[in-house]
């Protein structure tokens, strides 16, 4: 198995939490880290800090070469078809809101509208909300059936030639639904809709090609595929960017400065205003490099064949309700549920004992709750490094659960 | 930290068995409390009486510390006056602060502070006092009946 060979990688996995190995089911929120990242990030902090793109000496050149080298690699990571067209951001986050702010405020107008879907994470939806609101644009939702899936047919319905954008996520973070983005930015685009894809959820975890893909847009980070927090990216098509107005002013993203005026550099330095997060960006390249050498195919399969399993122990638990699509052949490794009697926050607790990790709440996704009419979930999410033994390990907790929360026979007083 | 602690066996009775659950109708007070943190949701109803709780009910859904602390209040509140509900929630809210209290205090309630332990679950345990204590705060300068807001931010 897969991450039989991979775990001695991961330093933090070799701990124990109460006495117990620690059970990391929290990929989704974020990753954990390979040694050879931690140890890029050191390297380059002892050796060659130094900022880029100005220096004349040595360390300098190093470091701006290192950071170029980490944006090929990253941009070869989802297949880009130009470095130039990454941009480094801090999160999948700012990478959207670069798009709804340079973009959005020239291209979208009153009347316009952005085609979203209900199952989004708040960071591509506020971005939009603001937007319209500034600009007089609607926003339209595309549901989800009962199994997680998104409504083509509305879809269809909804795309007209007021709109404007199409945004949405590869792989939602609650439901793992992996959504049709390649059919629906075909469509998109034959009413003249430019197409936005949140991949924070798919690019850590199979082989993503933006071209294949056909989109516009592309926004993710490092910190879900093995890589530093405070890393992100944008990917665009290089005609689009060149016609963007910056995001941010100030340095590093300027040709010429006059008290009244300035010209900027091309992209992707117009959109990279201020001293970059060079070491991060740095070792995200490592990051690429660790991944790349176990094959994303390889990834998805172990994470399938794990989906697959979990599933099935899960189905086990009486009064177990998991959300998202019954194939795990159409989901990612996120496994958002409901149990009878406990609420997420008692769940995550009673399992944190056991040295289990699983996240509880809304998971950014307050709208995608409301739909299913629950308040919470509790997730469990995998990666690369998860085992059986991991899910055997939740299933047992699960059942500690439910004998703890089962309804009381005697009441200890009377009211 | 034992999880002994948290769950102690009189909070998931009261959990399972809510005491005083349900809409109170005309009430004198009525106040919607949420810890928009983790979606915790309550309602509490109070009817006064010649300046006393003469009853008060909840409704609400979310976690079990949420749930058992409100349940817990209302049978510690009923035949109250005004002053007196809110200087126990007052007592409440030091004990999850830290302070040592009694349980000559506090009775039952003392079961709640195992939560201290458990820092991000303290607001779970004080949603229903801060929203008991907005309710009568507004009550007091209405001089009638209310509907109030709270949430677990308020402290």
């Amino acid at each position: 198995m897969l991450a039989d060979r991979v775990r001695a990688d991961f330093p933090i996995l070799q701990q124990r939490m109460n006495g117990k190995p620690l059970v990391y089911l929290d990929s989704a929120a974020t990753s954990q880290k390979p040694k050879r990242v931690i140890d890029a990030l050191v390297r380059y902090y002892e050796e060659y800090n130094a900022n880029v793109h100005r220096g004349i000496y040595r360390i300098a050149e190093q470091a701006t070469e290192a950071y170029e080298a980490a944006r090929r690699k990253v941009a070869g990571f989802i297949n880009a078809p130009r470095p130039e067209e990454l941009i480094f951001t801090r999160s999948t986050t700012e990478a959207i809101n670069l798009v709804a702010y340079a973009w959005g405020r020239v291209n979208v107008g009153p009347g316009d509208e952005i085609l979203l879907t209900e199952m989004e994470h708040h960071s591509n939806l506020v971005p939009w909300q603001l937007l319209a609101a500034e600009r007089g644009a609607t926003l339209r939702f595309v549901p989800f059936d009962d199994q997680g899936m998104l409504e083509v047919a509305v879809f269809d319905r909804l795309l007209t030639d007021r709109t404007r954008l199409v945004a949405l996520t590869q792989q939602s973070n609650v439901l793992g639904t992996i959504n049709p983005v390649r059919e629906l930015a075909a469509k998109a685009h034959l009413v003249g809709a430019k197409v936005l894809v949140d991949g924070a959820q798919s690019v850590p975890h199979m082989p993503v090609d933006v071209q294949h893909l056909g989109v516009d847009f592309f926004a993710f980070s490092a910190h879900k595929m093995c890589g530093p927090t405070g890393a992100g990216a944008l990917w665009a098509r290089y005609d689009l960017l060149d016609a963007m107005p910056p995001f941010h002013g100030g340095g590093e993203m300027i040709m010429l400065v006059h008290l009244d005026r300035s010209t900027y550099k091309d992209p992707p330095h117009k959109f990279e205003a201020g001293t970059p997060n060079i070491a991060d960006c740095i070792v995200w390249g490592d990051a690429v490099d660790y991944l790349q050498g176990i094959g994303m195919h390889s990834i998805r399969e172990h994470e399938t064949q794990l989906t697959h399993y979990a599933m099935r122990r899960l189905s086990e638990i009486p009064g177990l309700r998991l959300f998202g699509p019954e194939s795990p052949q159409r989901r990612g490794g996120i496994l958002a549920f409901d149990l009878d009697g406990a609420h997420p926050h008692d769940v995550a607790q009673v399992l944190d004992q056991d040295g289990i990790a699983v996240r509880a709440g809304h998971h950014c996704a307050q709208p995608l709750h409301r739909r299913l009419d629950i308040s919470a979930t509790t997730r469990a999410s995998l990666y690369l490094y998860n085992t059986e033994e991991d899910v055997d390990t939740l299933v047992t907790g699960l059942q500690a659960v439910r004998k703890l929360f089962a309804p009381r026979t005697t009441s200890v007083s009377g009211s | 930290m034992a999880l002994d602690d948290l769950y102690r066996e009189v909070i998931l009775d009261h959990y399972s068995h809510p005491r005083n659950k349900g809409e109170l109708p005309d009430p004198d007070i009525k106040v919607e409390g949420a810890n928009p943190l983790c979606g915790d949701e309550l309602s509490i109803f109070v009817k006064l009486d010649g300046g006393r709780v003469a009853d008060v009910r909840f409704v609400g859904r979310g976690c079990s510390i949420s749930q058992a602390s409100a349940s817990m209040m209302t049978e510690q509140i009923k035949g109250k006056t005004i002053d007196e509900a809110r200087a126990l929630a007052g007592r409440f809210k030091a004990m999850m602060q830290g302070e040592a209290v009694s349980e000559d205090e506090l009775g039952e309630l003392l079961a709640l502070q195992g939560v201290r332990k458990f820092p991000v679950r303290v607001k779970c345990a004080t949603l229903s006092w801060v929203a008991l204590e907005q309710g009568m705060d507004e009550f007091e300068t209405a001089r009638g009946k209310v509907t109030a807001k709270a949430t677990s931010e308020r402290s």
